[in-house]
């Protein structure tokens, strides 16, 4: 693919690298051509450096290399800049936190100094009501359920109008009913924004009906890189999970992927 | 409170309100409202330290002597003047600096059972104290009358810097946070009692006393100070208060955000230290007020810094006013230490939060 010139607006990363301590988390890891509209799953067992990557994108972890958006490298961007552009969503939020959902929609935008109030308040009205969640608006943050916090996570994020979108496990705890919605909102406002979303997933088949793009990484090195279908194969699955999987269509021309079982010697 | 603080303004105009628009302005008009309702109780608090007691003056004779002091005998205008009104206005001040106090330390250590108090920041502070009071130990070239505010002031920075570096280390690990604040407070308050020990025997009954927390060395000159602590504290608070509320959501949520949380918890850091230190320093260890004041506040308003920073500050201030009315009344005649009154109310509340498990996260 070529690589990313300013204009394009695609996601560039060269020769990343993360260290924590001696440990080396990341390892020269290079990505071209994420483009926006685009949702693309970071695959991989525990450990493997997903979510590493997705902090050291966010400025969160020190990494070496390159992050190239739209020409510009994220990585030597000042804090603020970067912010500006890059949001990053983790797991979950802290349990307990006595706030108005609206309110914590506000907070996202005035914490970083936006000077324009009155439009926080339309606009963060204007998002509850696009992802569905304006009844939710006066409830405060501890008495959600796990889904409903999820949502407004990503309308927290959302509300920055960030080019790229970083996410980590949104789905973890997630019941079927709030994984399969939370993954049709984050591929629609992806698209109608115009955003790079990574997303951290362990769930191999709803990267393959929800993703458009998928990295696979093991050990911290990226293994595969490309479209779902591509990328998702009886091979890599045994070579990065280590278990015998087979990937099949359904009845209604969705592909799924099916486990039977470990591989024998596991790499 | 900053001069742009008017919430109520920021709301788009009326034509374009939608349910959810209405809604949150009346959640901020009864918040308003609840601020000033608190203003209002303070108000009545401090009457009520007037005018019942031990040589209780009536409204009338109150308001004669504050409007016109030449007008009532020596004596009255020496009760008010010296004496009372310095008590009560301290108690409030002080309750108002240990509440905001309390308020930034759950913020920033991300735990409800902080408070100057229980994690250890105020015996840390009474150490420097003790240090000045009974050793005469103190800085080099700062004047007599400010060494045992600076002493207690270096040392509450230390303890909350350690805090602070421990919940940092322990990124998630709260209840170490606690435990490790628990064990600051020990052993603060083992070093005070080592210096009790070796305290001549006049040193020690002003020592004792002093460590009971009480409002009786209230002086116009402390309670100077005090106000100017809190006018230059809860405004700078407050223009950090959308980043604290941010905070709330968890620190790389808030990192995200662009906010630089190390230097957004420094500065509270230092505010935090700055008040519990003059708290301790004018009337002793005062417990509890810290951590019951933010836990009403929280109730009442919810974690918007903007009227929960405030609304903490209010809540201890009523507290304090209440517990030292009380530590005039429970006994006819004697004046109960404030510090043992709000100890006997704050600890049936402390094991609350704790029990209800709602406590370390």
């Amino acid at each position: 693919m070529e690589s990313g010139a300013a204009g394009t607006g695609s996601l560039n990363i060269r020769h990343l690298q993360v260290s924590y301590g001696k440990r080396q988390i990341i390892e020269h890891l290079s990505v071209s051509g994420l483009v926006p509209g685009q949702v693309t799953a970071l695959l991989g067992p525990n450990g493997s450096g997903k979510s590493t990557l997705l902090k050291a994108i966010a400025g969160l972890v020190s990494a070496s290399g390159t992050v190239d958006l739209d020409g510009h490298d994220l990585l030597r961007a000042s804090f603020a800049s970067r912010a500006e552009q890059v949001v990053y969503l983790p797991q979950s939020l802290p349990a307990s936190v006595h706030l108005r959902v609206f309110e914590s929609l506000l907070v996202a935008r005035r914490a970083s100094g936006s000077t324009s109030p009155a439009d926080d308040m339309a606009e963060a009205d204007q998002l509850l009501r696009r992802l569905g969640i304006d009844a939710l608006a006066m409830r405060f943050l501890d008495e959600l359920s796990g889904g409903q916090k999820q949502l407004v996570g990503l309308a927290q994020a959302l509300i920055r109008k960030p080019r790229l979108l970083l996410l980590d496990e949104p789905l973890s705890a997630l019941d079927l009913n709030f994984q399969f919605h939370v993954m049709e909102v984050i591929r629609q406002e992806t698209l109608q924004r115009r955003m790079i979303t990574l997303i951290v997933l362990h769930d191999i088949n709803i990267s393959l009906r929800h993703t458009d793009h998928v990295l696979m990484l093991k050990g911290g090195q990226l293994l595969a890189d490309g479209p779902p279908a591509a990328v998702i194969t009886s091979e890599s699955l045994a070579r990065v999970y280590g278990v015998r999987g087979r990937v099949e269509r359904c009845s209604q021309g969705n592909a799924q992927v099916l486990i039977d079982g470990l591989v024998d010697a596991v790499a | 409170m900053n001069a742009s603080f008017d919430p109520l303004k920021d709301l788009p105009k009326a034509a374009s309100v939608t349910p959810t628009l209405d809604d949150y302005r009346r959640v901020v008009r009864r918040r308003l409202l609840l601020l000033g309702l608190f203003l209002l109780a303070i108000a009545a608090s401090v009457l009520l330290d007037f005018t019942i007691g031990p040589s209780g003056l009536s409204l009338h004779a109150l308001w004669q002597t504050l409007v016109d002091r030449h007008s009532v005998s020596a004596g009255q205008q020496v009760i008010v003047w010296s004496i009372r009104l310095p008590q009560s206005l301290m108690a409030v001040l002080v309750g108002a600096a240990l509440g905001l106090a309390g308020a930034e330390m759950q913020t920033i250590l991300n735990n409800p059972l902080a408070s100057p108090f229980t994690l250890g920041v105020s015996h840390a502070a009474a150490f420097g104290a003790a240090l000045a009071i009974i050793l005469n130990l103190g800085v080099p070239g700062v004047p007599e009358e400010w060494i045992v505010a600076v002493n207690a002031f270096i040392f509450a920075v230390i303890a909350t810097l350690l805090l602070d570096l421990m919940a940092r280390w322990r990124k998630a690990d709260t209840g170490v946070v606690v435990l490790f604040g628990i064990a600051l407070g020990f052993t603060f308050g083992a070093l005070v009692s080592l210096i009790q020990f070796v305290a001549s025997e006049d040193a020690l009954q002003a020592l004792v006393f002093w460590t009971l927390g009480s409002l009786a060395r209230a002086t116009w000159f402390k309670l100077a100070l005090l106000a100017v602590a809190l006018a230059v504290a809860l405004p700078c608070a407050m223009r950090r208060s959308w980043q604290l509320t941010a905070l709330r959501l968890g620190e790389d949520r808030a990192a995200s955000f662009g906010i630089d949380v190390k230097r957004l918890r420094l500065g509270t850091l230092l505010r935090v230290s700055v008040l519990s230190a003059l708290a301790v320093a004018f009337v002793g260890t005062i417990g509890f007020i810290g951590l019951v004041g933010p836990h009403i506040s929280r109730l009442l308003f919810g974690e918007d810094h903007r009227f929960y920073l405030p609304g903490s500050a209010l809540a201890g201030a009523l507290i304090l006013s209440l517990a030292s009315v009380a530590s005039k009344n429970i006994i006819p005649g004697v004046l109960i230490p404030v510090g043992i009154v709000t100890a006997l109310v704050g600890i049936p509340f402390f094991l609350t939060i704790v029990l209800r498990g709602k406590g370390v996260r």
